[in-house]
């Protein structure tokens, strides 16, 4: 119902008023306030932040998407891992995920030493870790579902039938 | 030498918004509401559809008609999205636009003198169109009090009784009304009784935010009367590719095809593939433009209310039809509000003189662009409040 139309909309764009909101679900002003409070108390919504495209920043900014491959034990499971691993702060995130490998982690750091450091000295020797293989991102193309190109210029008649 | 213009060219006055298309493209940074086109690109399928025909070199003329397996898929569509039966063989025509289809039908039924009733506000090309046939317009003015939509009494009055042809487009370009299937009834019986020809353009169909649309050729005795126009520009948002469709009896397809096959030949044949496929597996991107447009039109209509502009409550098209506040002509308005602010919108008079007073205001725009035009005309109005 409504409140799923508030997250999509704030999807969309997180800068979104409630007035904004209000305005285009026909609901009252107070009531997306509330919608969007419950979400936030229910933990649907976990935060808002910018889609930002790093390529057009003239400081490096390195990030790196890390395969990593585990092997469990009686008393470590996945869940485990992955709580060590996320505390880290440069990890931006982290799923479990099927097929070759066990954890699909996406680093973030300065410079291309300061994430390699980061993987040999922090990640690779956890114990429970096998292997891991590190992709450096070398442009992005689209990022939460925005694209970050040049974006198109409207180029429509500003009049038409 | 000069040319000598026929008289059918000369009766047609120059298109009403040329004028402020001058101004616009003097002025920088205008946001424009006055545009008649999707803001989104034609869903990828249909995109990629195009390209791999290409690929394959699938360049040449198909049927007349339109290719078999696209006439077979737009029979099944609107078989299930508006209850019609066609029949793909004889009663379905594929042409460049819903405008071509257009122009057949008044060429093919059109006699000179005989007139044509178009319930107004209207689409700006009905009228031309009709001139170019020889026919004689005769506007039928709808009213705001009514919801824009087409009354009997209102046919009456206007004389249409005596019309050859009547001309609906609901969801309508530019007031954004809708006829629901209880207002089509008197109209209907209202074209049996008098014997008229009903042209349905209902390329908005799609694009209905309250209800479900009908088609005033699924009422009882009204499929051998009327020609449906409908396309895949604007709930397909492919303005560009050019591609429509007319339905009707297996006579009247027939004359229509008659003058398309020695005009035109046949649809272009790269946006008969994309049109394929966007019947095909295009659904669900229709239906997230369609979303995207109701909750534009949702906010637009909230923000003309909190500015103090009077807006009819639209529930179809993607446009809105509010009325300009005192002191201004609809022109007037459109043209102050282009130069001072820099935000398009289209004067309500170009869609015939009932439309004056108002503007037509197109969301199919960016939510952030709606945003600060609507802003501006805020300015705008509070300036010369
Ligand atoms: C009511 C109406 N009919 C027809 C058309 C033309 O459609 P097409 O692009 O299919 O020629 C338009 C375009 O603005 C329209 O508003």
């Amino acid at each position: 119902m409504s409140e799923r139309e508030v997250l999509e909309l704030l999807r969309e764009n997180a800068r979104y008023s409630a007035a904004d909101i209000a305005r285009m679900t026909d609901l009252e002003e107070d009531e997306v306030e509330a919608a969007i409070e419950e979400l936030e108390a229910a933990g649907l919504v976990r935060g808002y932040q910018a889609v930002v495209d790093w390529d057009r920043l003239e400081d490096e900014r390195v990030r790196a998407e890390v395969e990593l491959n585990v092997r469990l034990d009686r008393e470590t499971g996945y869940d485990d891992i992955a709580e060590r691993l996320a505390r880290f702060p440069q990890v931006t995130a982290l799923r479990l995920v099927s097929g070759d490998y066990d954890f699909d982690m996406e680093v973030e750091g300065d410079s291309i030493r300061e994430v390699s450091q980061f993987i040999s000295e922090k990640v690779a020797p956890v114990p429970e870790i096998t292997q891991t293989v590190t992709h450096y991102v070398m442009t992005s193309y689209k990022e939460n579902g925005i694209e970050l190109g040049d974006g198109e210029d409207d180029d429509r008649l500003s009049y038409s039938p | 030498m000069t040319f000598e213009l026929s008289d059918r060219v000369q009766a047609v006055p120059p298109s009403g918004i040329r004028r402020f298309f001058e101004i616009a493209e003097e002025r920088d940074e205008v946001i424009s509401l006055g545009v008649g086109e999707p803001d989104f690109a034609t869903p990828w399928a249909a995109r990629d559809a195009a390209i791999t025909s290409l690929e394959q070199g699938k360049t040449s003329y198909t049927a007349n008609r339109g290719k078999r397996e696209l006439r077979e898929a737009i029979a099944d569509y609107v078989a299930d999205r508006f209850d019609l039966g066609y029949d793909p063989d004889e009663e379905i025509i594929v042409t460049a636009g819903a405008s071509e289809a257009v122009d057949l039908a008044f060429r093919a039924f059109v006699n000179p003198g005989d007139t044509v009733a178009i319930a107004q506000p209207a689409y700006i090309s009905y009228e031309p169109g009709v001139i170019f046939a020889g026919g004689e317009v005769l506007p039928v003015p709808t009213r705001e009090e009514d919801d824009f939509r087409l009354t009997v009494e209102g046919l009456e009055e206007a004389g249409a009784a005596d019309a050859d042809v009547l001309v609906l487009c609901y969801p309508n370009n530019p007031t954004g009304a809708i006829m629901p299937e209880e207002d089509l009834e008197p109209i209907a019986e209202f074209a049996r009784e008098h014997d008229l020809t009903v042209f349905s353009d209902e390329i908005y169909a799609e694009l209905t935010y309250d209800g479900e649309h009908t088609s005033i050729a699924s009422l009882e005795g009204m499929r051998e009367r009327t020609i449906v126009f409908n396309g895949f520009s604007k709930a397909h948002a492919m303005t560009g590719l050019r591609l429509g469709y007319a339905l009707g009896p297996a006579d009247a397809i027939g004359a229509m095809n008659k003058i398309h096959q020695y005009t035109m030949l046949s649809a272009p044949t790269t946006a008969q593939y994309a049109a394929l496929e966007a019947l095909d597996s295009c659904d669900n991107d229709v239906e997230e433009m369609v979303e995207e447009y109701d909750r534009r039109r949702r906010f637009v209509l909230s923000r003309f209310r909190e500015i103090g502009m009077d807006v009819f409550e639209a529930k179809g098209a993607f446009y809105c039809f509010p009325e300009v506040p005192e002191g201004f002509t609809a022109e007037e308005f459109a043209e102050e509000v282009l130069r001072e602010q820099g935000v398009a919108v289209v004067p309500g008079d170009v869609f015939g003189d009932v439309g004056e007073g108002h503007l037509r205001v197109s969301y199919a725009t960016g939510l952030e662009d709606l945003r600060r035009a609507l802003n501006r005309i805020e300015a705008f109005v509070a300036d010369h409040a």
